[in-house]
Order: C-alpha cells, then structure tokens, then sequence
C-alpha cells in the first residue's frame, strides 16, 4: 500500500475539487445557509400566522339562540370574539374560511336549562385550520365560564358551597431540563439534515470523479498512468469522504450558532407558554463533538456507496438518474427518527441509518447511552467498510470502467 | 552539461532485442445482446526500438483492444503482452511505468493547468520533485509550452491540448510509446505536429506503435505494418515486403484484398 501515490491522486482531486463551482456551492454554500434560511424562514412564518391567529377578533356565526339571550350574550361580550347572526349558508362559510367557527344553540336552550335539562351547544370548526381551532378554543372557554357561573348560581340559591364543582385542581409541570425538552424537538431534525448534508456533500464529488471523468474522457488517461487502481479508487474516495464530512461540520456549526443566536434573540421567551421554562437551544460542545465523530462512518458508508453507483454511469446526468431514487432511501430511515415516540432498541440498533438519525437524537439531548453508542458507531463502521470494499472491488472491473 | 535530449532511449539500455512482445493475445468481451464476442485473437507480434508498428484495421476490426491491452488499461483473457519485458498481467504496473499511451480518447483534466497536468502524470511515474521540475521544464521549452503553462486545460486551443497531452506522455521519458488512433478527428496542422512527435520518438530510439486507419499515415510512417480484421493479425511486414507478397504497389489495395474476405465474413 503506497501512501505516497494516494496522496498524491488525492491532493490532485483535492486542487480539482475547489475548482469545481458545482462542488464549492454543495459543500460550503449549502449547509452553512440552509439553517439560516430554513430557520428564519419557519420561524418567521410561524410567529406571524400564531401572532395574527391571536391578535385576531374571530368571527363567529350563531345559528339559533334568539330565545337564548343570555348565552348569546357572554359570547359578545368576549374581545376576542366578533359575534354574527348566522347566514343561511353558515356551513359553507366556515369551509371557506368566511368565518372561524359556527355556535349552534339548540331551541329553547335557556328555558330548559332552568327546568334542570341539560342541551348541547355545538361548535362547528374547520378541524385542523389554526384559527379555526383557536377560535372555537376560545367560544368553548367562554361557555365554559358561562356554565361554571349558571352553576355557581344554582349553588348559591340552594345554599351550598361552589367548592363543590371542583373537588380538587389538577396541574401539569414540565419538570424536563430544557436542553432535553429542546433536544427531544431539535434532535431529530438536527439528525436528518445532518444525514441529508452528508450525503448531499458526498454525492457531486463523487458522480464528478466517476461518471464525470468517463464523460470528459479522463478514465483512460489516469487508467495509463502507472498508479494502481486500488491506490487511485482510495484517492478520490477520500476526497468524496473529505466532502462530505466537510459538508456535515458546516451544518453543525451552522446549527450551534443559528441556535445560540436564536436563543439570545428572545423569539424563544415569546413562543414558550406562560410560567413554563424557555426551552434550551444552544447545542453543548459535547453533543457536537459526539454527533460529528458517529458521522465519520456515516459519511464512509455515503460516499463509498454513492461512488460505486456513480461509477456506473457514464455521464454526470445518467449518475443523478441513479442517484435519485437513493434519496428516498435515505430519507425514510432520516424522517422516521424525527417521529416522536421512535426511541433506540437494540434491534432498531443495526438498522442502517435509521440507528444513526436516533442516536443523534439522543446525543443531541445529552444523553450518552455507551453501549448504544458503540453498537451504532460498530455496524456503521461495518457497513461502511462493506461498501468501501465494493466499491474498490467495482473499480477493478473493466465491465464497469468501460460501460458501453 | 549533459545534455537532455526531449526523447532519450529510456531508463535501460535495449539494443536492438523486442521491447513490445504480443503472445497470443486475445480479449472476450461479454455482451448482453450478441453474446461472447471476441474482440482480439490470438495476435502476436513484436515491435523493436528505433522502428515505428503501425496497426491498421477498420473499425471495429480490434486495434484499440490491442493498444488498451499492452497499456495495461485492459487485461487481456487470453495470451499475454510484455513491455521490456514486463508481462502486462502479471506486473500491469510496473508495465505501464515503460510506456506512454495516448489517443483521441486520452482527455486532460479540465480543472488542472497544463503545468499541473503534466506535473501530476510525472509525480504518479514515481518521479522526485527535483527531477519532475527539470524535466517540465526541458519539455515545455522544447514543445514551447511556455505561453500556456499555467491557462487552465478546459481554456487551451486543440493545438495546446495535444502539446499538453505530448508532454503528458514524455513526463517520464518512457522507452516505449502507444499511439491509438492519435489524429482522428484533429485538423491537420494538429495532426502534423503529433505525426512529426511520433517520427521523433523513433528517430530517438523508442519503440512505437500506432494503429490507424489512415492509409497515408501508415505509408509515411510505418517500419513495419500488422493488418488486423475480425479481432485476428491477417498480414504482418514492410510495406515493401506487403507488395511484393501481394503484386500491388497502393497500400489501400493490399489493404482491401487483405481485409475483404474476412469483412464479409463478418457481415
């Protein structure tokens, strides 16, 4: 094995590759605005549209209720509804987002509620639409108050003690640190676009120096040269490798510092509820350090595999072809970690990728599980030794050299 | 001063024995549609320093699997080659140490410039710095490279291009040279300058192959001619020793009463 000569095709690649405007935007550009701009972007519109949802005076149409009007009533008097008599075609506005929600007051709902009977109100929302829900929230609390106040008023006048409508008070508390309670939220999405910018990163340099050198007809030249194959294959795979870890650490510090100033600009304070602790988003050195060194395999296991698809092709555009249908490949497992409630088990821990994504998750919270963690970084290692070995044994082939 | 000439026989002292030797050689490719198709059999030959080989054949006939397999870019799957005396199967490294290769399908890369092109090529030939410096540096005076040398390869004229590759294939002044085809598709002052580099290289002492299907070329340049149809060595000698075997003076003719019975054959 002759250093000398993978050093050399290596630092050649290397000069190429920042040559390369394709592989500079995918390598720097990308990771190191993708955050930025996805994260004040989300950001952005989610606070405007919960902002508006919430400045918001709701229209809300009454069907029924003219016999009714002490109901009616408590519902005007509410700032944050705007109560109207309800068009003939009430359902249909609150499909079409006309108005928020419709308050169906049963026929003599009041007359009945002083006999003892008790009649359903029904609200009718747009299941799913924020301001739909947030309105009906609204209407449902101010019946609430209305009927707790009725009943309190059929308490006194039967001298007993309100007390009795609530026996006891329950409360919930987040007793979670917030870094954990960030972490649990943050964790997976930080896991998918790390395993999205690892193999984002691996995937031009590595159609580039496969398909892309049969396509310029450089394959025949450097095939010449007395450099050995294997020697030639390790080169530029470790430029691809080079690209893509290079691509992952842009990303987290990125993210470490995308998440510091988010932090510090107080949007944070704004968003959590009331009397809860603000969530903690800054990442802690440890977990970045912990996150990149599980993505040294993961990067292997990309580029090694990327490349031996890529060799395949003969020109940058059939690569891609190829390529595509892997991202989904990829994706599934990257996603399937960000759904909540999808925790590491031992078996979920050989399960390429998929391990990687929920590890990050955890190491994100803080959370070092070592024998987790050792598996995981073991059967990567494994897999990205596996496809490394193919990816050299590919290279051997003249079949796949001189696809025709 | 020593002096360095831009061709010098090479690393070893090689008289007169073979330096490139074809034994039995032969190549079987698989193809989904046709099946086994042999592209080269059973071709033997030998090229000698200070002679030009010329190849030549139709296309298809089989000259680029040759040329591919003595530089080692093909492994042969019958027979063998051997490049002053380094057998191609057994050594394809050390093998391609003694050659230059070059065809219309060697590129350079377009990112490199043409310094770096060549400086590459001459690290990958084992060369130390020191040496690699002085030997650009005599190149790219004799080729007069000078005006280019550090314009990116994808920003050079076809003319710079070919200099470029020329230089690629001297870097470590190797004794033997495989030409594939090395003007096709170029104008002709181009190709003038690589028929003119490919005289010198004899002239030298090195050993040289070419294959062609330009008839003019194998008159003006050619020593000795091998006529290859079907993947197989149909004739082999001196353009005289081709006429007189065969009572015609016009190269193309020997050429066709040699190929046409086999051509049809393979039709």
């Amino acid at each position: 094995m002759s250093l000398r000569n993978i050093g050399i095709v290596y630092r050649k690649e290397l000069t190429e590759a920042l040559r390369d405007r394709r592989t500079l935007i995918t390598t720097f550009l990308v990771p190191l605005l993708m955050i930025p701009v996805l994260g004040a972007g989300f950001t952005g519109v989610m606070s405007a549209v919960i902002g508006s949802a919430k400045r918001e005076k709701a229209r809300v149409a009454m069907v029924g209720g003219e016999d009714s009007p002490g109901v009616v009533q408590a519902l005007g008097r509410s700032a944050k509804l705007k109560v109207l008599p309800a068009a003939q075609n009430w359902r249909n506005q609150v499909v079409d987002k006309e108005i928020r929600a419709a308050v169906e007051i049963p026929p003599h709902f009041e007359r009945d509620l002083g006999k003892g009977k008790a009649g359903i109100v029904t609200i009718n929302v747009y299941g799913g639409e924020l301001k739909s829900e947030m309105a009906a929230a609204n209407v449902e609390s101010v019946l609430k108050e209305y009927r707790d106040s009725i009943a309190t008023g059929q308490l006194e006048a039967n001298h007993l003690s309100a007390e009795l409508l609530r026996p006891f008070d329950v409360k919930r508390l987040n007793i979670a640190p917030p870094e954990k309670t960030a972490g649990a939220f943050l964790g997976g999405i930080i896991a998918y676009m790390l395993i999205l910018m690892c193999l984002q990163g691996a995937m031009n340099p590595a159609i580039d120096l496969t398909a892309g050198e049969k396509e310029r007809g450089t394959m025949e030249t450097i095939l010449s040269s007395p450099v050995s194959r294997t020697h030639l294959v390790l080169g530029k795979f470790l430029l691809v490798v080079t690209a893509s870890l290079v691509t992952a650490m842009l990303l987290l510090f990125s993210v470490s510092v995308s998440s510091t100033m988010l932090q510090k600009s107080g949007v944070l304070n704004q968003m959590a509820d009331e009397g809860e602790a603000v969530p903690e988003l800054a990442l802690k050195p440890a977990a970045i350090a912990s996150v990149l060194i599980m993505t040294i395999p993961l990067s292997v296991l990309f580029s090694a595999g990327l490349f031996t698809i890529a060799l395949f092709a003969k020109s940058h555009k059939e690569a891609q072809s190829y390529i595509a249908p892997l991202m989904f490949l990829v994706v599934i497992p990257a996603i399937s970690a960000m759904v909540p409630g999808v925790d590491l088990t031992p078996k979920l821990a050989i399960v390429p990728l998929l391990n990687v994504s929920l590890l990050c998750k955890e190491l994100v919270t803080g959370e070092y599980h070592w024998n987790y963690i050792a598996i995981i970084f073991a059967s990567t290692c494994v897999y990205a030794a596996g496809a490394l070995y193919l990816a050299v044994k590919m290279f051997q082939r003249e079949s796949v050299l001189f696809r025709s | 001063m020593e002096e360095v000439g831009l061709i010098s026989l090479g690393r070893e002292e090689i008289g007169g024995r073979a330096v490139i030797e074809a034994v039995n050689l032969g190549k079987t490719f698989r193809d989904k549609k046709r099946g086994e198709v042999k592209a080269v059999d059973g071709v033997s030959f030998v090229c000698r320093p200070g002679a030009i080989y010329g190849l030549l054949g139709a296309n298809g006939a089989g000259k680029t699997t040759t040329l591919r397999m003595l530089a080692t870019i093909l492994e042969p799957t019958e027979g063998t080659a051997r490049l002053c005396g380094q057998d191609v199967v057994e050594h394809p490294e050390r093998a391609r140490q003694y050659c230059g290769f070059l065809s219309t399908a060697t590129a350079l890369y377009p990112r490199l410039t043409a310094y770096e092109m060549v400086e590459y090529f001459g690290r990958l030939n084992g060369l130390d710095s020191t040496t690699l410096k002085k030997r650009i540096d005599e190149i790219f005076a004799r080729l007069d490279m000078n005006g280019f040398r550090d314009r990116r390869c994808d920003k050079l004229s076809t003319g710079m291009k070919q200099k470029t590759s020329i230089a690629r294939t001297l870097v470590h002044d190797p004794p033997v040279m495989i030409f594939d085809e090395p003007t096709l598709g170029l104008d002709i002052m181009t190709a003038r300058t690589i028929i003119e580099f490919i005289r010198e290289c004899r002239d030298r002492g090195k050993t040289v192959i070419f294959s062609t299907h330009v008839m003019r070329e194998v008159e003006k340049l050619c020593d000795v001619i091998g006529i290859i149809q079907n993947g197989k060595l149909l004739a082999e000698g001196t353009i005289e020793q081709l006429r007189q075997r065969h009572g015609l003076n016009d190269m193309e003719d020997i050429f066709v009463k040699i190929v046409t019975p086999h051509y049809q054959e393979a039709v």
